[in-house]
């Protein structure tokens, strides 16, 4: 199985690079695989780590993106409730890329 | 992950065979068609057999040593088991007038991809095995052993077929190659050969009740922010019921419609109907998943995931089942469920409690879908409608293969989007109704990794949609399948990029006049209505 190395422990992941455990996860995971893809995490982005490790705990899967967007634009303004504004932050979009630097897997089914 | 090529290089495709026989011609497993293997413990909560760590691109599929014993037991209790797995073993002529049928041969060219090679992948080792002639003259009579290149090549290529049937509709003896895929499939997985996309919903469903893994908390969070959005374009506040015993009619739709764009608008569509006729009907968070990742694994997978929609009914003491927008889902329910799981004589034969409609053709399932239902709604007078609000919509329809093959579903559909819609346009005959093209990636093959053959499969399709959007400015492709909303969607972008993907339901709902609604400005999606834009 793949693993990355992060302070000289090393985390298993899937084939695309997604955590195999969500609760190993700690936010130097998250800064090691935004570096590996050159994006510098701001607030903006951890507003959005924050929200989905907080609703995977929860729900035990990623929330929906009429959710993301819905509870984004709460904490983060009503200018940035929208699909646009993730994309910004997370260019490969919210639902992969932002959910693998939290540690969570992807969603599979029809979908 | 692959990188996929882009559409202007994907599009040149090469028809050209190799030069030497298939039988001789080595497979290659190339990235970008294939899809990462079954993980092992979603085999373990299904209770398959070998479930390990393993990579398709590794030599060593770490199988067990007798594999060629367990396979070809396999086979013999299936030919025993399958009349139908025998005969389509036995009668093909290789007339190939199946061969440019289908949608990974005319986006890939590769020639194991005519239904009819892909068949003889499996038919050449039965030949070897089972028939008098293949067992003396060998390769002569098409008979060949099962070596390990064998069994990866059919790994390779079984995991390369929909299961859409579209090559059967053009076999003069009728054969269902999907059946022979099926079979395949079963034999790979008594192996654990199945790929992680299939086996990783089909565990979700198994433990969970759907694919995605929605655990009931979550659909109900689900549900309400789709009902915020409902209250914010109508004003109307819906409260639906969950689980409730003693509800009229049990309603069963692919999860992907309670979590994934645009699936989720179908969903508003579903509950709004049902909210403006005062249906006395119950979401279930058991029985919460239409769909059958079972389905593409094995028979006996598959009738054990479907045995929940019939205990959930029995258990809440509705009367009969009201069956969502899916694809498969309906192949399952109109051709498999009453025999493997029923007979559901604790329900009644459906009928309507708004029109007192009885649809007798549902009189061994128990089970409607959903186009039928407001189909006769519509045909009985019983919703207002104001066309005019999907105004701003060019709709084309496209058949899923399952409700179109797999049940003869064409006019429902179609009735209901000319009464919702004003501006309806049909694609090329060759690729609709009976003849419709898979959207590409179906069967479970809508996974990430393999997004080059689901490209070259979804061509067809796009194509199809592409000549309609040429001539008439088409701009939104309807459906009534969960899979399709998801593939059309990326297969769409990548083809025809600026054509949207819809559910028949959402179409009807932007359209539905409900009683107490405040004007509407905006449709499902939030954007504004035809001749509302700037008023939002």
């Amino acid at each position: 199985m793949p693993t990355i190395e992060v302070d000289g422990k090393n985390f298993e992941v899937d084939e695309d690079g997604y955590l195999q455990d969500w609760q190993e996860w700690n936010e130097n995971v998250a800064k090691k695989m935004s570096q590996d893809d050159g994006i510098e995490l701001t607030e903006s982005h951890w507003e959005v780590i924050k929200f989905l490790r907080d609703y995977f705990e929860k729900y035990q899967i990623a929330p929906m993106i009429k959710i993301l967007t819905k509870e984004i634009g709460k904490v983060m303004g009503p200018e940035k409730g929208n699909t646009k504004y993730l994309y910004e932050l997370y260019p490969a979009g919210p639902a992969k890329q932002a959910c693998r630097y939290a540690g969570l897997p992807k969603p599979t089914g029809c979908v | 992950m692959a990188k996929t090529p882009k559409p202007d290089e994907l599009s040149k495709i090469n028809y050209t065979p190799p030069q030497s026989s298939w039988i001789d011609t080595p497979t290659e497993l190339k990235e970008g068609y294939w899809c990462y293997g079954a993980k092992p413990k979603n085999l373990e909560i299904l209770h398959f057999p070998n479930p390990r760590e393993w990579r398709v691109q590794d030599e060593d599929w770490k199988l067990p040593e007798n594999w060629q014993e367990i396979i070809l037991e396999g086979m013999k209790e299936r030919l025993d088991k399958y009349r139908s797995f025998k005969v389509f073993m036995d009668i093909c002529v290789r007339c190939g007038a199946c061969a440019d049928k289908c949608h990974f041969f005319i986006g890939s060219g590769d020639p194991k991809n005519m239904p009819v090679l892909r068949a003889e992948l499996l038919r050449s080792v039965y030949r070897g095995n089972f028939t008098a002639a293949g067992k003396i003259l060998g390769k002569i009579a098409g008979a060949r052993p099962l070596t390990l290149a064998v069994l990866k090549e059919w790994w390779y290529y079984f995991f390369q077929c929909t299961e859409c049937r579209r090559c059967s509709v053009f076999c003069p003896y009728g054969i269902d190659t999907a059946e022979i895929t099926m079979m395949g499939r079963e034999l790979l997985n008594l192996l654990g050969l199945n790929t992680d996309w299939i086996s990783g919903p089909a565990a979700n469903c198994y433990m969970k009740g759907n694919h995605l893994g929605l655990e009931p908390h979550t659909i109900v969070g689900n549900l309400s922010y789709m009902l915020d959005d409902i209250e914010t374009a109508t004003g109307i506040k819906i409260e639906p019921t969950f689980n409730r015993k003693g509800a009229e009619i049990l309603f069963v739709t692919p999860s992907g419609d309670l979590f994934a764009d645009p699936g989720t608008y179908t969903c508003m569509g579903y509950l709004m109907l049902f909210h403006e006729l005062g249906l006395d009907y119950t979401w279930s968070t058991y029985a919460s998943e239409g769909g059958n990742f079972g389905f593409f694994t094995s028979n006996e997978l598959a009738k054990r995931l479907n045995s929940k929609i019939y205990a959930e009914a029995k258990r809440l003491g509705v009367k009969w089942i009201l069956g969502g927008e899916c694809g498969h889902m309906w192949r399952v329910l109109n051709q498999y469920m009453d025999t493997w799981n029923g007979p559901a004589d604790f329900l009644e034969v459906p009928k309507s409690p708004i029109t007192g409609t009885v649809f007798e053709n549902t009189k061994t399932t128990k089970m409607v879908h959903i186009a039928e239902f407001t189909a006769d709604l519509i045909k009985n007078g019983k919703l207002k409608l104001d066309p005019k609000r999907n105004d701003n919509l060019k709709v084309t329809f496209h058949d899923s293969c399952n409700t179109s093959r797999g049940m003869g579903l064409f006019e429902e559909p179609r009735y209901i989007i000319n009464n919702v819609c004003n501006n309806f346009y049909e694609m090329d005959e060759l690729t609709i109704r009976e003849k419709t093209f898979c959207c590409g990636s179906g069967s479970g093959l809508n996974a990430g990794e393999n997004m080059e053959i689901r490209m070259r499969g979804g061509l067809p399709r796009a194509n199809a949609v592409k000549d309609v959007v040429d001539k008439y400015g088409v701009n939104m492709v309807a459906n009534i399948c969960a899979i399709d909303r998801a593939v059309l969607t990326a297969s769409l972008d990548y083809w025809v990029p600026g054509t949207k993907v819809t559910g028949v339901h959402e179409l009807v709902a932007n359209a539905l006049i409900m009683k107490g609604e405040k004007e509407r400005t905006t449709d499902l999606r939030g954007e504004p209505l035809p001749g509302m834009e700037g008023n939002e």
